[in-house]
């Protein structure tokens, strides 16, 4: 069976593909979105604590030897501690300045977290192992699908959509969104809003590292995994509109399948495509298709 | 919320307009040091730190002056070098004629990216012109002409104007240094002009300038296609000198050291840029057998600048001697 001239295999296989990437995406923006509601920081760290998440996952089965289902525990919050050190250590005190500063530090944070890394690991990836119950696959009669992935994407999918509840309907979101309004008003009302900063971008850190964790199995672990994807990532956060949670939800896994899609009608476009979208979403939408105008 | 002198990107100084003795002195030194410099200093080295250094004026004369950050400069760099070693190579152009086509490849591209760009601000800003440097990275990577990988390898340096045989090494780094001493002069003709004085007030408060009956956008359109065309002359001028583009100048680790060089010597800063250039250039030349070393230091310097030293060298050693360098 064919639909436009391409194999439906061939197609199914490639809307898996884009809804895997389409997780990352979605993940990884989310994080940069829920830390730059707040922050107001583009945090460029974000690919390279992505990369952590993944070397978490690594080390613990290496060092400790717990396997994958613990490391989906500890990686992410490890790695989200490193980030509050961080926020406490030195964003906190870039909060007065032009908010470029921000970028510029985090991005300084990515080098040498890269770099480190690479030098200790070399360039080259380190494998993981799948885990033992999530091995194999289904076949659904007109495609194979592998446990794995058929995971990645409803965890991930599932892990959005409670971010997205959190903030969004509980008492706790509604504090956390008065704080990106207002934050002196609500520290008025006896919130501890640094604190709030710092646990926010722990969370949207820990995101990052969760997703590395995800990874690992389907990518290898490897020092430079997140330097070139955050930029994509970073062009759907664009597209979504910054600081808008469900625009990084739905642009994220939207743009996976869309990516996926070009790859086999006009395969050459492939690792551009999103970035046209985004030219064009500005022409039509400065702000991003979800977000509001400032 | 309180105006400290750094609120801003690049106003780490008081702007001071029009030519002082300090920039005199200081431009004359400069002038000197480079004129004597080749007979000390392998003259390759000294040419690629010249290229470099006029490619973070370019990128100044954005952030210093408009306050935009643009973080896919290395699109102009690179283009322009891809425009000028397919001119020179393929069609036989002159090295004056390939400079100037790879310098207009790169200001047109400048006019094209920043009309999408310049419609929004700050971190909008930098993320925008990023995807666009990593579009036109892949449409590298892809298209014939630039060679993918390898690049456009041994491009001839010809004779300039008929004249000047630039494969003589000395010959040539004098002709790279005058393409840098006007490039460097045009730049701060720019800044300190009318023109000039319109980009800062849009840079401390748009509203206003808007509202004196300023057009912002095409102001802050024209400083971008200008910072995309020196950078672009810069390309062009390193693809004939080391006779090679390649995909490296078009990556976004040069977007980020082109703004490492202008951070380490000073946002906003006339003479920044250039000790900044000089600085880093030497830097990866003695660590470039170190491997990941050259990214850790590179962030460590970013951090450090961003965290405490704000002003840059020369915007802390023109506070330290109350002049504006």
């Amino acid at each position: 069976m064919t639909i436009f001239g391409v194999a439906t295999q061939a197609l199914f296989g490639q809307l898996l593909i884009g809804l895997i990437n389409g997780s990352f995406y979605a993940m990884l923006s989310l994080g940069l979105s829920v830390i730059f509601g707040l922050l107001n920081i583009i945090n460029f760290t974000h690919g390279a604590q992505y990369m952590m998440g993944a070397f978490a996952a690594y080390l613990i089965l290496k060092w400790a030897g717990l396997g994958y289902w613990s490391a989906l525990l500890i990686a992410p919050v490890a790695v989200g501690l490193t980030g509050m050190v961080l926020e406490r250590t030195t964003l906190k005190r870039l909060y007065q300045l032009d908010h470029l500063y921000g970028l510029l530090l985090t991005f300084g944070f990515a080098l040498i977290i890269q770099g480190l890394f690479r030098h200790q690991y070399g360039a080259s990836g380190l494998p993981y192992p799948m885990p033992r119950e999530l091995a194999g696959g289904q076949n659904l009669g007109f495609m194979f699908l592998p446990n794995y992935r058929a995971w990645v994407i409803v965890f991930s999918l599932a892990i959005c959509l409670t971010t997205w509840y959190v903030i969004e309907r509980t008492r706790l979101g509604a504090y956390l969104r008065a704080a990106t309004e207002n934050p002196a008003l609500v520290q008025a009302f006896g919130i501890n809003v640094p604190r709030m900063i710092t646990l926010t971008y722990g969370f949207g850190v820990g995101l990052a590292g969760l997703a590395g964790v995800l990874a690992a199995p389907i990518y290898q672990v490897n020092p430079l995994m997140g330097a070139d994807l955050i930029i994509v990532v970073f062009a759907v956060v664009v597209i979504g509109g910054l600081g808008s949670i469900m625009g990084s939800i739905v642009t994220g896994f939207g743009l996976g399948v869309v990516e996926a899609f070009t790859k086999v009608f006009y395969p050459e476009a492939s690792n551009t495509v999103i970035f046209v979208i985004m030219a064009l979403v500005l022409l039509v939408r400065p702000t991003g298709l979800f977000g509001r105008a400032s | 919320m309180t105006a400290t002198t750094d609120r801003y990107v690049g106003t780490a100084l008081p702007a001071v307009t029009g030519v002082s003795i300090s920039r005199v002195v200081a431009f004359f030194v400069m002038t000197t040091a480079l004129v004597v410099a080749p007979f000390f200093v392998y003259p390759v080295f000294l040419m690629k730190a010249l290229c470099f250094a006029l490619f973070a004026c370019a990128f100044n004369l954005l952030i210093g002056y408009v306050g935009l950050l643009s973080f896919g400069h290395a699109v102009f760099l690179g283009s322009a070098g891809y425009g000028a070693a397919h001119a020179a190579k393929v069609w036989g152009f002159p090295p004056e004629l390939a400079i100037v086509f790879g310098t207009g490849v790169a200001a047109t591209l400048g006019v094209v990216i920043g009309a999408l760009a310049i419609r929004s601000k700050g971190i909008y800003f930098a993320n925008i012109t990023l995807a666009f440097a990593q579009m036109v990275y892949f449409f590298s990577l892809q298209a014939g002409f630039t060679g993918g990988e390898d690049g456009i390898q041994s491009v001839p340096r010809g004779t300039l104007l008929g004249v000047l045989d630039l494969r003589e090494t000395l010959t040539l780094y004098f002709v790279v240094l005058a393409i840098f001493l006007v490039g460097f002069l045009l730049i701060y003709r720019t800044i300190h002009s009318p023109f000039g004085q319109v980009l800062k007030a849009i840079r401390e408060n748009e509203p206003r300038a808007i509202s004196l009956g300023y057009r912002a956008e095409q102001y802050k359109l024209l400083a971008f296609a200008l910072s995309a065309t020196f950078a672009g002359l810069a390309g062009a001028t390193k693809a004939l000198v080391f006779q090679l583009a390649s995909l490296t100048d078009v990556h976004w680790t040069m977007s980020g050291e082109v703004v490492l060089m202008t951070l380490l010597g000073g946002l906003g800063t006339v003479f920044g840029p250039v000790v900044g250039a000089f600085v880093v250039v030497t830097l990866e030349n003695y660590l470039a057998q170190l491997g990941a070393w050259v990214t850790i230091v590179q962030g460590v310097i970013f951090v450090v600048c961003v965290l405490t030293f704000r002003r840059g060298i020369v915007g802390e050693l023109g506070h330290i001697l109350r002049k504006s360098l």
